[in-house]
């Protein structure tokens, strides 16, 4: 695939110089194996010798000891057939044993490299591949991967070595016949390089299709909920059936494909036996070939049947492998484009003063012409919270996301006391910055490990801490308390309590630079206020960039800067703006719902809950 | 409720294991133990074995037909050897008296044969793809029609990776033995069957020492059944749990970045490859035993038979072509077995896969379609809510609801408050069956929900929550998932009526802007109002709404609810917000707490009444100065 922008899912085109080049390209994986690669093929070789010897033990048994009488030779020979069997079965099991093991190391390696590629690759990669493409790559495909390397490369050489040592014993034994078996070797060879490229369309074709139908799974398994909220399984079936119908299709084509070819590839070898039985039993007739010799040839010839009737399941097998070694390196040929650069430095947390700078900054999703920012110019002085104001949908939280650089900037640049962020290292920058996002992502797992995502190394005293402020402390009732496991195979957590664990898991360590996304917008008004006083205490240590939405929160900001249509409009203090800017008025004025009085003063003050749940919350 | 295994002090476990915490929900590895009891193993094997018989059942004509093309194509193919050994026999000494009649008769009979089997063969495999890939289709449809009738419960335990899994990785490995071809298996065991007529009738003598061979052949075979049919049930659940961590981490990738956490996921991932590869390894070696032992006992079984046939030969006992026959035929009765041993494998690797589908299918979806549905009243004035004496909980041993009464008439717009764990969502969830109560009834127009069919109860009842989940395709398909036979203008008028026309007019390509492709990345608040419009457009009775506006800006979230205010008015709701500005427009507040209603009147009484909701509605007021 071309490695243009991030790897565009959409153009699949199986490119590059041979059908084979991607599948040869993953050879690596199979060098630590290369030793008892070379025993494997020993092992195969001398297995198919000592079976190719048996047919001609019998020929001289036939001819032997039978012609002659001779029981002691009988015994000699037959005992040399058994030496030969339990041979070719020892041989075999070692070959298989080991090739069992490289196999599914190998792929086990591969999966391995797959996935920490995709760790590796930008948000905006993600952006674009469907997910289900993915996780199609990681399973199905190197199974297919793996079953070609364990078996049939290895079949591949060893059929085609047998069929060449049946075919020169066949010639040792007659010539003639010897070397017509040979010939049928060239409509045998035309057959199997049509069917191949074929094939390997068909199999490309089929595992796209698989992928979309994982996708389909995977995201019905996400919106199952919405699903069931409107009843439209049955809309969602039949866009699953629309995929598993088109995959049935390709697969019923891909079927018949490989029954005209096999059952050609059987019918060449049968052809070419029946010649040489006639031919032969005319020779044998003239006394030329004696009779035993007539029966170990088509004895030999008939130990080429399964090496050619296999060869349409190994090249099938070979396509498929090539295809799903295309699809792998079009993610693994894709660069990560968010890297260090050369001499990137790090920055250790103490010598951070915190002064971010956007300077003419500009922004656009690959693939789009339109720029979501442009010329954005911002400077947050060290310890300065800065608050970020805009309509639905107008850039805001992609502003936030080129801070930890998940994406990268396309115009301009910022800087953190004076470094471009593109020459600090990628872990330094991103140690230095604590994100919460707009939506709070929990992992399966213990609360604790939630939390420590990026700092696996945090004291029990940091992780106390964190939840203080973001008023998480119900993290230590639940039912394990930290050692919970949450998310989706755990405990469900409301949206309130995953956002106030999305936040401790920010402030944890005490980051130099804060970007937190609305990360108060699902909380209610008492625990809203508990954790603004909490926050107010972290950014006077910490420059901070806010995504806000709600006038009660823009109190924590020191400044508000209005973006509009990509572009900061305004920037000031809340107050003045508010007086200033009609715009940033509309947007913030903070007036009850039309035709809703302000109400009198009500009771006191609610106290807060024993546990420190917030009261309106569920 | 008793401790799961897991709960051993951390410091106890190893670190690949721990990251996991521990679950809740003791069902949450319900995986793993449901195949440790033997009766339990037994049981999803009958599944599955009943699950197959009905899977092929609609194709008895293709497979019959098949049966009858793989007899000839067998029948053909076992002709050639006989064919040879009577060349051989008859046709040489003819010949060397100038005699080539019987040679031209057992060519002609050998081409027939050829061509018979490439014919047969050709048909054979066509017909077999294509019950293969049909009977794929069926399954793959039915399991996933299946998920889509479970219980929102039933996915909150099983989750959306091992769903993933179970349509993608399991399929696959069935899909597997399709392409590898069932037929071989089938084919292997009828030449085998026709190989040992033949052999019976060529030397009986020399057959029964062929037969000494079954009682080893069969011993081996059971014993690598039982294995493998053990092993590969386990690389179906590791490669389960490698699924599930990798579309987790997929899907989270940016907190995974953002937080440096790709070093610790790798190891995470690589020990669950690991696994899932040992597992998978233990599977193969034992194949990598099997099959060289099938082979063994064919070998020294030839070795026999070669002695014991040659010594026949000296007593004048039997012929040399017959015993040249007798060998090669030989050969063709163990070379399948080979395969035979092959496709056994690949058998038992579906065959854990299917019994993994058979259990899915054996779960009864928890929140069924009534036997005899109640139709919904049509016409004005509908959409009364009662609940009477509702209790329920998500586990037994925590009662979420006790005994809750509360009766919402039609039209009225009620809001939910209260604090985390009192009921709020879980009311709104049973509003939308999406669990039935554990005890007492939801009612609807005074209809017990149960009775109620699911789409008539879909068109009444929409529930919208924060999740907002956008399927692929365009914006204005996801608008119509709310109502299906929308026309385009309707679409429009719900995304205008709602505040949402704008935003989308100005995406690329409009209402037809694919929403998860370049360009269409909609912001958490784009998604709301999207939402929004979707249940706009459904138009149902009963509009649930649990935390469905917590990611818009002020204005917009105003224009939602001016929307919502005249969408109200004439139809009954449950609004669960935090932000009073929401519960402010509502008729009727109830304050929840430990599942019970303790506070319930109308906003403007309750401010003024002197307890929580007041108080909660006089900090509010305040944050807004």
């Amino acid at each position: 695939m071309p490695v243009e922008s991030d790897g565009d899912p959409a153009a699949r085109v199986a490119a590059g110089p041979h059908p084979v080049h991607n599948l040869w390209r993953l050879r690596r994986y199979l060098r630590p194996y290369a030793s008892e690669f070379a025993w494997l093929l020993v092992a195969g070789l001398a297995s198919t010798a000592a079976g190719i010897a048996v047919p001609l033990v019998v020929q001289r048994v036939v001819d032997g000891p039978v012609a002659r009488h001779d029981p002691a030779g009988l015994l000699q020979l037959g005992g040399l057939a058994l030496l030969l069997g339990v041979v070719e079965a020892v041989l075999i099991f070692i070959r298989r044993w080991v090739q069992s093991s490289s196999a599914v190391g190998m792929e086990a390696a591969l999966r391995a490299d797959v996935y920490a590629h995709l760790q590796r690759l930008p948000a905006s990669f993600h952006d674009r591949w469907q997910s289900g493409q993915l996780l199609s790559r990681i399973t199905s495909d190197l199974s297919v991967i793996r079953r070609f390397l364990s078996f049939g490369v290895f079949f591949l050489v060893l059929n085609l070595t047998t069929y060449l040592v049946v075919v020169l014993l066949l010639i040792n034994l007659h010539l003639a016949l010897g070397l017509l078996v040979a010939a049928s070797a060239v409509p045998l060879l035309l057959i199997s390089r049509r069917f191949g490229r074929h094939y390997h369309a068909a199999s490309r074709r089929m595992q796209d299709q698989q992928g979309d139908v994982a996708t389909v799974v995977e995201e019905t398994a996400q919106g199952l909920r919405t699903m069931k909220a409107y009843g439209r399984g049955v809309e969602l079936a039949a866009r699953f059936a629309g995929g598993a119908r088109t995959l049935h299709d390709t697969g019923v084509g891909k079927g018949r494909l490989l029954a005209n070819t096999a059952a050609l590839l059987d019918l060449v070898p049968n052809l070419t036996l029946g010649v040489v039985l006639v031919a032969g039993a005319a020779a044998a007739a003239r006394s030329v070939l004696t009779i035993g010799e007539l029966v170990a040839f088509v004895s030999l010839q008939l130990m080429l049947i399964w090496p050619v009737q296999s060869l349409g399941w190994i090249i099938a097998n070979g396509q498929e492998a090539a295809t799903a070694a295309d699809r792998i390196q079009e993610v693994l040929d894709t660069p990560p484009r968010i890297t260090d650069a050369p001499g990137a430095l790090a920055l250790p947390r103490d010598a951070v003063h915190g002064r971010l700078r956007f300077e003419r900054v500009a922004f656009r999703y690959p693939g789009t012409t339109t720029p979501v920012l442009r010329e954005i110019d911002l400077t947050i002085e060290p310890g300065e919270t800065l608050a970020l104001v805009g309509a639905t949908g107008c850039g805001k939280s992609t502003l936030l996301s080129l801070v930890p650089r998940l994406h990268e900037v396309t115009g301009g640049r910022i800087t953190l006391d004076g470094h471009d962020l593109r020459e600090l290292r990628l872990d330094s920058l991103r140690r230095l910055v604590g994100v919460a996002f707009e939506e709070p992502t929990l992992f399966s797992m213990s609360v604790r490990e939630n939390l420590t995502l990026g700092r696996p190394d945090a004291g029990d005293d940091e992780v106390r801490a964190a939840l203080a402020l973001a008023q998480a402390d119900f993290a230590y009732d639940l039912p394990w308390g930290l050692a919970t496991r949450v998310g989706e195979q755990g405990l469900s957590l409301s949206g309130g309590q995953r956002q106030r664990l999305a936040l401790a898991r920010a402030v944890l360590g005490r980051p130099a630079l804060l970007v937190l996304d609305d990360p108060l917008s699902a909380l209610d008004v008492h625990t809203e206020a508990l954790v603004e006083a909490a926050l107010r205490r972290v950014l006077r240590n910490s420059t901070a960039l806010l995504v806000v939405h709600r006038p009660s929160t823009i109190a924590l900001a020191d400044r508000v800067a209005l973006l509009d249509g990509g572009r900061i409009t305004a920037i000031g203090r809340h107050s003045d703006l508010l007086a200033t800017v009609p715009a940033y008025r509309a947007l913030l004025a903070a007036e009850p719902p039309a035709g809703q009085p302000p109400p009198a003063g009500a009771a006191g003050p609610t106290a807060p809950t024993a546990d420190g749940r917030g009261l309106v919350r569920s | 409720m008793s401790v799961p295994e897991q709960a051993d002090p951390p410091g106890e476990e190893p670190e690949v294991t721990r990251w996991r915490g521990t679950a809740t929900d003791p069902e949450a590895d319900r995986s793993q133990a449901e195949e440790s009891t033997p009766e339990a193993v037994a049981r999803l094997r009958r599944h599955s074995r009943s699950l197959l018989a009905d899977l092929l059942r609609p194709h008895r004509r293709r497979l019959a037909a098949a049966v009858g093309l793989l007899l000839a194509q067998n029948a053909a193919a076992m002709a050639g050897p006989y064919l040879v050994m009577i060349g051989i026999d008859r046709a040489i000494a003819p010949l060397r008296a100038g005699n080539p009649g019987p040679l031209v008769a057992v060519a002609g009979a050998f081409a027939a044969a050829a061509v018979t089997e490439y014919a047969a063969r050709r048909g054979f495999l066509a017909l077999s793809a294509r019950i293969g890939q049909a009977v794929l289709l069926d399954l793959r449809q039915r399991v996933f029609g299946h998920f889509l009738r479970l219980s929102v419960g039933f996915h909150e335990r099983y989750t959306s990776g091992r769903m993933v899994s179970r349509l993608t990785s399991d399929l696959d490995s069935i899909a597997e033995l399709v392409d590898g071809g069932i037929d071989s298996l089938v084919l292997a065991g009828l030449s085998i069957l026709s190989v040992a007529a033949i052999l019976l009738w060529l030397d009986l003598p020399l057959a029964a020492v062929t037969l000494l061979a079954f009682p080893f052949l069969f011993w081996l075979s059971r014993w690598f059944a039982r294995a493998s049919a053990s092993a590969y049930r386990r690389t179906r659940e590791a490669v389960a749990l490698v699924i599930v961590h990798f579309v987790e981490s997929m899907r989270g990738i940016r907190a995974v970045q953002a937080f440096r956490r790709e070093a610790r996921n790798q190891r995470i991932f690589v020990a669950l490859g690991e696994d899932y590869r040992s597992s998978s390894l233990h599977a193969f070696r034992l194949i990598a035993t099997y099959s060289p032992a099938i082979k063994l006992i064919g070998n020294v079984t030839v070795a026999v038979v070669l002695c014991y046939g040659g010594w026949r030969v000296l007593g004048g006992r039997t012929e040399v072509g017959v015993l040249a026959a007798f060998l090669l035929y030989l050969r063709r009765f163990f070379e399948p077995m080979q395969e035979l041993s092959q496709f056994y494998n690949s058998l038992q690797s579906a065959t854990a896969a299917l019994e993994k589908l058979a259990g899915v299918l054996d779960e009864r979806p928890a929140v069924a379609e009534p036997a005899r549905p109640v139709p919904l009243p049509t016409g004005a004035g509908r959409g009364e809510l009662t609940f009477g004496a509702v209790s329920f909980g998500y586990r037994a041993d925590t009662p979420i609801l006790a005994g809750l009464e509360l009766t919402v008439p039609a039209g009225q717009t009620v809001a939910l408050i209260g604090p985390t764990g009192a009921g709020k969502s879980t009311i709104a969830k049973l509003v939308a069956r999406f669990h039935d109560p554990d005890a007492g009834t939801v009612r609807l127009d005074g209809i017990d929900l149960r009775d109620v069919r699911d789409t008539d109860l879909r068109r009444a009842v929409v529930l919208v929550t924060q999740e907002n989940h956008l399927f692929s395709g365009t914006v204005a398909e996801n608008i119509r998932f709310g109502r299906p036979d929308a026309d385009d203008d309707a679409v429009r008028a719900a995304a205008r009526a709602i505040g949402a026309h704008e935003f989308i007019a100005a995406l690329p390509e409009g209402y037809g802007t694919q929403v998860h492709r370049r360009g269409g990345r909609l912001s958490a608040g784009q998604r709301q109002l999207v939402a929004f419009a979707r249940a706009f457009l459904a138009d149902p009775t009963v509009l649930v709404l649990d935390e469905a506006t917590s990611a818009l800006d002020v204005p917009t979230e105003r224009m939602v609810q001016r929307a919502l205010s005249t969408i109200l008015r004439d139809r009954t709701a449950l609004v669960i917000a935090h932000r009073l500005s929401t519960v402010e427009t509502a008729d009727r507040v109830l304050v929840l707490d430990g599942g019970r209603i303790v506070e319930d009147g109308p906003p403007g009484q309750l401010a003024d009444a002197g307890g929580r909701y007041a108080a909660l509605h006089r900090q509010w007021r305040e944050s807004l100065l």
